[in-house]
């Protein structure tokens, strides 16, 4: 393909690249007294960056720069999501930040360049361009927590987070040179070709493929590789978590794509018994130690780990069946975090964070239109019809059972039942429970909207869930099926 | 549909809109606003389930006022609605018993009425999406979406301990779907990608198979029944709940999960029922003789009608599992039966504690002289609740009996004992609490029951005497179905 071709299918990714640039400089100019200028520029080039994606969109998979970099439905439809997460939260956390004086074009900047990192993770069709976006997006994470100086405990997880990010790079680096020993290659297609084709030595890809698998389950938190996630998620500025928990999930599940289900398809027999562990007990541990936190972050933490854990279900069963559910259950768990955490940055004001379960006590008294949003948010995780979360663990469920774990589907379904336990006692806070703090709660024109559309859109997507699963299922067999 | 008018959608829809648009009315300054527009949903929520009755076919077995359209075509699942003999009275009974909810809590809730009131009429319209639904998934929804407005009901308005009963009856019958949610995809894989649950029916299914399917669904619907020994949530949830909570729990989500065998365990497994039958029998006698004597010794009046109501319920699944035309119809009328009896005995109980703030029978006795119109109100139901001829509570339980000595002397034997524990534990609950003297200040203080009171109670008596003595228009729905449903049932699977 000639360079124009190259270039053309990469539009988006250099649109925002030039873009940060150049806020970077224009923010010496326009953003001197106030940072609003910034931030309305920041959601214009979002908002162009996802024209540019629709724009650049051919039908069928474009493998471009050297078989470096992929475009085709499933990363534009990833794409497309991941903008509007990072602008979501943008708008979520705006009032948050300036309470806390971190709205700076730091943050914004940050934020842009993780979402880079994910675009190129989600489009990249080469072990090296993978591991690019996943470190351009890790250092903006890294720095992003670390970004209130004056506080020990973000900057102890900030430390935290490093240590173990950097030491899950390592693994992953380490299994991809050993894949490029055995296979001689680090294309993604290439080596799915040649271990098909049995041209690779059968030990080294044995280890290859544990290392990483334990690299991906790092980045994921699945456990046994878990210990950072609540520690991160609970030290970071709310906003900053809203980040980790939400967009870079979908570029990891395409990450997950490409190295399982493309590079080692021919070993699906291997990593999916390991996905399989790794999927129990992350379902297992996550749902039993959410019930001990008095955190509402930590909490959302450990349902986190466990949500990563039905990812890990949906993949493991190796079809396009279990990737697509895989895939919906990734983008409807970004949408429901996305409003958890929206609703934690809602009712925090200056100086308070609302992130102790007790500071929810009453809510329905303080507020029935958030109580019963934050209710929707709480049943949609918990997986209770008809919100959107029931669809997600219904379409991981049905692939499990499909391929005929029962086993799996069976506990992951009773733990699904503890997990249920503290999502209903958040409701039992808010509704059975009186208030503790009278104080009145500053509604914001952009947030209450936002979060209205947020709740209002698990409901409707629980109600009418046909679309996107469609769209996911379609996205996930092109991206399979057409190279 | 009837001349393209979608009945069933309409039964299910209208109430929940009318439930949204009282929610939306606010806080409780806007209460006497919330509670018109609630009784006028409730009251156009029944009159649209008329046409039901009216236009029902009775000839046939086939689902009638069908409706299907694609819903999540990824997974061929459909919005496919449509009512047999069977469920069809059920949807009747759910949409009878809303206004008169919404009138028993009319004065007496005073917190959050718009709330209170939004729940039952969205809790309504999904129950009767339960009987409506002809698909897995959506009946799986409705089944599920069911739990949240009940527990919210039970949590906000109930009594001291209603968090724990609240939580406990959440994830008790949470537990109980989720197996079924597995036994359903099982099927959807088995039947080739279908979720209708007519296409379950004819799908053949190996013994083992079966027995888990059955176990799985079983888990699900005897939580809902309650059966013993999954009833323990139960007497917690109705003494609880507020008093509308409990006329809906025993009136309508009780018989949620009777439905459930007859729709899905007993056609989909035929040759595990069969085979289990002995169990689901010997749970039933459990539950009609051993919780019959613990109704016997409750002090709670609440609590004793719960009690009453798992022995009653222990009824219907005996009669359904002796596989005959007696058993099952007798089942189907107890169950509306023992709607119209228990929700009126639980609204006789409300009455006594709005007046009182006590459900306890010791702080009783002698109301009668207080309060001779609800006495005799009280009286009746309390006789149709001990299964007097002329009363609702007969005609079912003379049926089951009867279908049960054809099975098995002994059957009939055991379940015949309940015609005198029933009696023991509510006339004699009926005599300390109304007979007697003046127990104390306050019943002497009491003041009989007014207009809104005895519509209510009215109503239900009329029910319960008329549903007693012509139970025919109630039959002859069923007979069709009823028959059909053994056919399919004697037939093997394997």
């Amino acid at each position: 393909m000639n360079l124009a071709t190259n270039l053309f299918h990469a539009g988006a990714e250099i649109f925002l690249l030039t873009m940060i640039c150049f806020i970077l400089i224009a923010d010496q100019f326009i953003g001197k007294t106030s940072k609003m200028p910034t931030y309305i520029l920041v959601h214009l080039t979002l908002l162009c960056c996802s024209i540019v994606t629709v724009a650049t969109h051919t039908p069928g998979v474009a493998v471009t720069f050297n078989n470096m970099f992929v475009d085709d439905l499933m990363s534009d439809v990833l794409k497309l999501l991941a903008y509007l997460t990072v602008a979501m939260m943008l708008v979520y956390s705006r009032a948050y930040l300036v309470a806390r004086g971190l709205f700076t074009s730091e943050f914004m900047l940050l934020a842009l360049f993780s979402l880079l990192g994910m675009m190129v993770m989600i489009s990249a069709c080469n072990f090296l361009t993978l591991y690019l976006g996943l470190e351009l997006l890790s250092l903006s994470m890294y720095a992003m927590v670390a970004l209130q100086r004056d506080s020990a405990v973000a900057t102890e997880s900030a430390m935290k987070y490093f240590i173990l990010g950097a030491l899950a790079s390592g693994l992953l680096l380490y299994g991809m040179s050993m894949i490029y020993g055995a296979t001689g290659t680090l294309d993604v297609y290439a080596v799915s070709t040649s271990i098909a084709k049995g041209v690779y030595n059968p030990q080294l890809l044995a280890f290859g493929l544990v290392f990483i698998v334990a690299g991906l389950a790092f980045k994921l938190g699945v456990v046994p590789f878990h210990m950072w996630v609540p520690d991160v998620y609970h030290g970071a500025p709310t906003a900053v978590t809203m980040l980790i928990g939400s967009a870079p999930k979908l570029a990891a599940f395409a990450f997950v794509m490409r190295i399982l289900a493309e590079a080692l398809q021919p070993l699906q027999g291997q990593w999916s018994t390991m996905l399989a562990i790794l999927a129990i007990l992350s379902i297992a541990i996550g749902n039993l130690s959410a019930i001990a936190q008095t955190n509402i972050k930590r909490m959302f933490a450990y349902s986190t780990i466990a949500h990563m854990g039905y990812l890990c279900l949906g993949v493991l069963t190796g079809n396009i069946e279990g990737y697509s559910s895989a895939m919906f259950y990734v983008v409807t768990y970004v949408l429901m975090t996305l409003g958890g955490f929206g609703m934690i940055m809602l009712l925090s004001r200056e100086g308070f964070e609302a992130d102790n379960l007790a500071d929810y006590k009453g809510l329905n008294q303080r507020s029935p239109w958030l109580a019963f949003l934050m209710l929707l948010l709480m049943f949609s995780m918990a997986g209770v019809p008809p919100t959107v979360g029931f669809y997600a663990k219904f379409a991981v469920l049905q692939s499990v059972v499909q391929t005929g774990h029962y086993a799996l589907a069976i506990i992951a379904v009773l733990f699904s039942l503890i997990g249920a336990f503290f999502y209903l006692r958040v409701v039992k806070l808010m509704y059975f429970d009186a208030p503790e703090s009278h104080e009145p709660i500053h509604y914001r024109p952009d947030t209450s909207l936002l979060i209205t559309f947020n709740g209002l859109g698990i409901l409707f997507l629980g109600l009418l869930p046909g679309t996107l699963m469609s769209v996911c299922a379609v996205s996930v067999q092109q991206s399979l099926l057409l190279h | 549909m009837i001349f393209g008018f979608p009945v069933l959608s309409v039964a299910i829809w209208l109430p929940i809109i009318f439930g949204v648009l009282v929610l939306a009315t606010g806080d409780d300054r806007n209460a006497p606003l919330a509670r018109i527009i609630a009784l006028v949903g409730a009251v156009l929520g029944f009159l649209v389930t008329i046409p039901l009755y009216t236009g029902f076919d009775k000839m046939t077995s086939a689902m009638q006022f069908v409706e299907m359209k694609d819903w999540i075509i990824r997974y061929n699942v459909h919005y496919h609605l449509g009512v047999d003999g069977i469920s069809m009275l059920f949807i009747l009974l759910n949409s009878f018993f809303t206004p008169l909810v919404v009138i028993a809590g009319w004065e007496v809730i005073e917190k959050r009425v718009a709330q209170y009131m939004g729940a039952f009429l969205i809790m309504s319209g999904i129950v009767n999406g339960v009987f409506a639904a002809l698909d897995g998934v959506l009946f799986y929804v409705f089944w599920e979406a069911m739990l949240i407005p009940m527990f919210v009901i039970i949590g906000v308005w109930g009594g001291p301990n209603r968090v724990y009963a609240a939580i406990k009856f959440f994830l008790y019958t949470l537990l109980g779907s989720l197996l079924m949610l597995i036994a359903l995809l099982y099927l959807y894989n088995q039947s080739g990608g279908s979720f209708e649950i007519l296409d379950f029916h004819q799908v053949p299914i190996p013994m083992t198979a079966q027995i888990l399917i059955f176990f799985a669904f079983f888990m699900a619907f005897a939580v809902k029944v309650p059966m013993f020994p999954v009833h323990t949530w139960l007497p917690d949830a109705h003494v609880e709940a507020p008093t509308g909570g409990s006329v809906v729990l025993a009136a309508i989500m009780l018989k949620v999960g009777a439905y459930g065998f007859l729709r899905f365990s007993m056609p989909i497994t035929p040759d595990a029922s069969h085979a289990l039958a002995g169990f689901m029998i010997g749970l039933s006698l459990i539950a009609v003789v051993y919780i019959g004597l613990v109704a016997l010794t409750q002090s709670d009046m609440k609590k004793l009608v719960a009690y009453s109501s798992i022995s009653h319920m222990g009824f219907v699944t005996l009669g359904f599992f002796i596989f005959n035309a007696y058993g099952i119809e007798g089942a189907l009328i107890q169950m509306i039966s023992h709607g119209f009896v228990s929700g009126a005995l639980f609204l006789c109980i409300g009455v006594l504690y709005d007046r009182m703030h006590s459900r306890n029978i010791a702080d009783y006795g002698g109301v009668v002289n207080t309060m001779p119109v609800f006495a005799a109100f009280f009286m009746l139901f309390a006789m149709a609740n001990s299964g007097l001829p002329g009363t609702s509570g007969f005609v079912g339980e003379f049926t089951v009996i009867l279908g049960a000595v054809k099975a098995n002397f002994w059957y009939a034997f055991a379940a015949a004992t309940t015609l005198i524990f029933g009696a023991a534990y509510t006339l004699w609950m009926y005599k300390r609490v109304i007979f007697g003297a003046v127990a104390n200040s306050h019943v002497a203080e009491l003041t009989d029951i007014g207009l809104r009171e005895k519509l209510v109670l009215g109503i239900l008596a009329l029910a319960v005497l008329g549903m007693g003595v012509y139970p025919l228009p109630f039959t002859e729905i069923m007979h069709a179905s009823v028959n059909d449903l053994l056919v399919h049932v004697a037939r093997s699977k394997l």
